[in-house]
């Protein structure tokens, strides 16, 4: 690991904030797509409409 | 729809529809990703292992790589949800309020880490975490517009009302973006002017110009990505909730 000086602990803390935020972010967008993408999928599988008319004839 | 019909169509028309528009733009996602990544694993190796130090500010210099590329998207991200304002208030594009939404915690949390950033660097160079001067002033007011923002949009149920009164709110909100940019010419500060968008070209070494672009790019592109991927899901969950509606009003007798 290189020297990062006397302010070490200002730069990694600060790197640290970056990336923890950054991860849970990219976390909560992929966790949030997903729900979603399976609540729409059973709601379009309950949902008599959605049926193609050559499936609801 | 036939295929005739889809070609007259022009490139404004086919992103205005949403299915269109998920369809367009997912296969655009892994790429972007990828770059992204990419970009981040070079710039942090640029920004550790081949960043000279500062002659002033020693090794926090670094704390610039990811100061920077926040602080810039905080300010990018609110003309990107000024842009769709004006897309829901005056051409009523049906993608511009999702946009919107997608957009405003992700402005919120760059905006967060640029203050948070700003204070880990301000500590060892300045001797102060915090100062109440323009620019780290107008920027904390920024995050409150992000977080008044964010509380609009949950305060209404009927996304399509709660658009346009956060899009008025928006542009409202919009005075703050020069207020930020001219802070420090207009007010005495602790912070430096601007030194790498300036005319004549960035005021420092290409050794920390090179991580500095790629760690911008890397989070722009962070954006992108997001903002995409937070776009799709929120035009799902739009989906979902007009099904739940006509399935209450079926059951309803």
């Amino acid at each position: 690991m290189i020297d990062l000086g006397p302010h070490a602990v200002f730069i990694i803390w600060a790197y640290i904030g970056v990336l923890i935020s950054v991860f849970d972010v990219i976390a909560w967008t992929l966790f949030d797509a997903r729900a979603t993408a399976r609540q729409l999928a059973t709601l379009e599988a309950c949902n008599p409409r959605q049926r193609r008319p050559e499936t609801a004839a | 729809m036939s295929n005739d019909t889809t070609s007259r169509q022009s490139w404004w028309q086919r992103i205005a529809h949403p299915g269109q528009f998920v369809a367009w733009t997912t296969p655009l996602l892994m790429p972007l990703a990828i770059l992204t990544a990419v970009l981040f694993v070079v710039g942090l190796w640029f920004a550790f292992f081949n960043s000279p130090e500062d002659y002033q500010m020693g090794d926090t210099v670094r704390i610039m790589y990811v100061h920077v590329p926040n602080a810039w998207l905080s300010q990018f991200v609110y003309a990107v949800i000024t842009v769709s304002a004006l897309g829901t208030l005056v051409w009523r594009h049906p993608l511009a309020d999702v946009s919107m939404k997608a957009a405003v915690p992700l402005g919120a949390l760059f905006t967060a880490l640029a203050l948070f950033t700003g204070a880990l660097w301000g500590r060892p160079t300045w001797g102060t975490f915090w100062e109440w001067d323009g620019r780290m002033t107008s920027t904390l007011v920024l995050l409150f517009i992000y977080l008044g923002i964010i509380a609009l949009w949950r305060a209404f149920d009927d996304q399509l009302r709660a658009a346009r009164v956060v899009a008025v709110f928006t542009l409202v909100g919009a005075i703050n973006i020069p207020i930020i940019k001219f802070s420090v010419d207009w007010w005495s500060t602790l912070h430096q002017p601007a030194s790498v968008f300036v005319p004549g070209g960035p005021r420092m070494p290409l050794s920390i110009q090179i991580p500095l672009f790629l760690m911008f790019f890397a989070f722009t592109f962070l954006f992108l990505v997001l903002h995409l991927k937070a776009m799709h899901t929120e035009i799902k969950r739009r989906r979902v909730m007009t099904l739940q509606r006509k399935l209450a009003q079926r059951a309803t007798p």
